[in-house]
């Protein structure tokens, strides 16, 4: 797995960057203006660093293993049965859910800009916003995955969905061998953003071998 | 737009650099300039489709060399001054106008800690459009080159696919990000292959399904 570089630098300076500079000048004009409330940045920040993120699409998933049903509704409306999880809002208004097999490999790529299912998977990774990932998910989709570290057979179909609407897509990975035995709670706990993502499969719990 | 946004095919953009246990956000800005592209969009003096063209304008060298924050910034300090919310002499004195009026914020803590009010409202059901496509049917997306914004991205342009899914009617971009109405038309799930895409070198059991609005497409 590739270390994380130095090409965003400006996302690791010491000193204020600009953009640093600048943003706070605009806040401050923009509070003095009565365009903005601090303290609703200060709920958004907390609400984007603290609450909305993966594991609330792990909890999904999770129970879409344990519950035939509950699959059933994920898969016919997703955004009724995220809903039902108490899961919802900004950039997750149309749901659809993309379930994996072992002969359907689902992909989810923005190639236009870096649309993403924020309420169940929070605010997406710069991997994914970034131009190679945009860029060659849809022409060469397998050697993405490769890069991802995940070898599918040619006899696996892989499909790719380009996120070009308002509507958000979440994979249903596959659940691994040797989890039969595990609460929902284990499981949600071994379900990873890039398997819902599709960049990967969920791995195995720890011990067991495939 | 042409523009370099419209990146899907394109080969030579390196290696995908992952991090391990990337942070939300990486310096304290970038989270500041989220929540304030939320809070203003509150205001509604644009919507969702002229946000995302507002990027797209940026100079294809800028795109690529800023981060992905810093262009949010950029577009919405732009935005702010195009619908008047901010004049340019406040952008660069960083004080409000003299005498000028303070405003009350649309969007206040206990709305903002509500995220499931802050929905989008992208569909329009009311509409009632009839459907011209249904599922399974073959269509050809058209070849268009419009010079303001649009979802239809450039490497599905001119070819052929099979209708997989009907989204319902959805606000159509290529208006509304020019404030020239929302044209509430159809969104279907359109399936290319790979092949068709990519050529006879692609793999033959691939695909990649793109969402289209009704004006994008055409019978084949």
């Amino acid at each position: 797995m590739p270390a994380h570089d130095h090409d965003h630098h400006h996302d690791h300076q010491v000193v204020p960057s600009d953009p640093a500079l600048r943003t706070k000048a605009l806040e401050s004009l923009l509070v003095e203006k009565g365009l903005v409330d601090r303290a609703a940045l200060d709920t958004l920040v907390d609400a984007y660093e603290n609450k909305i993120g993966p594991r609330n699409g792990a909890r999904v998933v999770a129970r879409a293993w344990v519950d035939p049903a509950y699959k059933e509704r994920l898969l016919n409306n997703a955004s009724v049965a995220i809903a039902e999880l108490g899961y919802g809002g900004a950039q997750g208004e149309h749901m659809v859910v993309l379930e994996n097999s072992p002969s359907v490999h689902n992909l989810v790529v923005c190639t236009l800009c870096s649309c993403y299912p924020w309420p169940i998977l929070g605010l997406p990774p710069v991997w994914y916003r970034s131009a190679p990932y945009r860029s060659r998910s849809v022409i060469d989709p397998r050697g993405v995955l490769r890069e991802f570290g995940l070898d599918l057979p040619q006899d696996v179909e892989v499909r790719v969905s380009d996120s070009t609407a308002e509507v958000r897509y979440l994979v249903l990975p596959e659940r691994p061998a040797g989890t039969e035995k595990m609460t929902e709670e284990e499981l949600a706990a071994l379900i990873t953003r890039d398997a819902m993502i599709g960049v990967a499969k969920v791995p195995p719990p720890p011990g067991v071998r495939v | 737009m042409n523009g370099i946004h419209d990146m899907g095919g394109m080969q030579d953009m390196g290696p995908i650099q992952r991090e391990e246990n990337e942070p939300v956000f990486h310096q304290p800005w970038e989270g500041r300039v989220f929540a304030m592209n939320r809070a203003i969009g509150a205001w509604r003096k644009w919507n969702i489709d002229a946000g995302r063209y507002g990027i797209e304008l940026l100079p294809p060298a800028d795109y690529l060399r800023m981060s992905y924050y810093e262009k949010w910034l950029t577009r919405n300090l732009e935005l702010l001054v195009k619908s008047g919310l901010v004049t340019r002499e406040e952008m660069e004195t960083g004080e409000p106008a003299p005498g000028s009026q303070k405003a009350t914020p649309p969007l206040n803590a206990a709305a903002a800690s509500a995220v499931a009010g802050l929905r989008g409202n992208f569909m329009r059901p009311e509409a009632e459009a009839k459907a011209r496509f249904d599922l399974g049917q073959q269509v050809r997306a058209r070849n268009m080159n419009p010079v303001g914004h649009t979802r239809l991205p450039r490497y599905a342009r001119g070819k052929k696919g099979s209708v997989v899914r009907r989204h319902g009617i959805f606000v159509f971009p290529d208006t509304n990000a020019h404030f020239l109405g929302e044209q509430p038309q159809h969104l279907y799930s359109v399936r290319f292959t790979a092949r068709e895409l990519w050529g006879e070198d692609a793999s033959p059991r691939d695909s990649v399904y793109i969402d289209m609005w009704e004006s994008y497409l055409d019978h084949a």
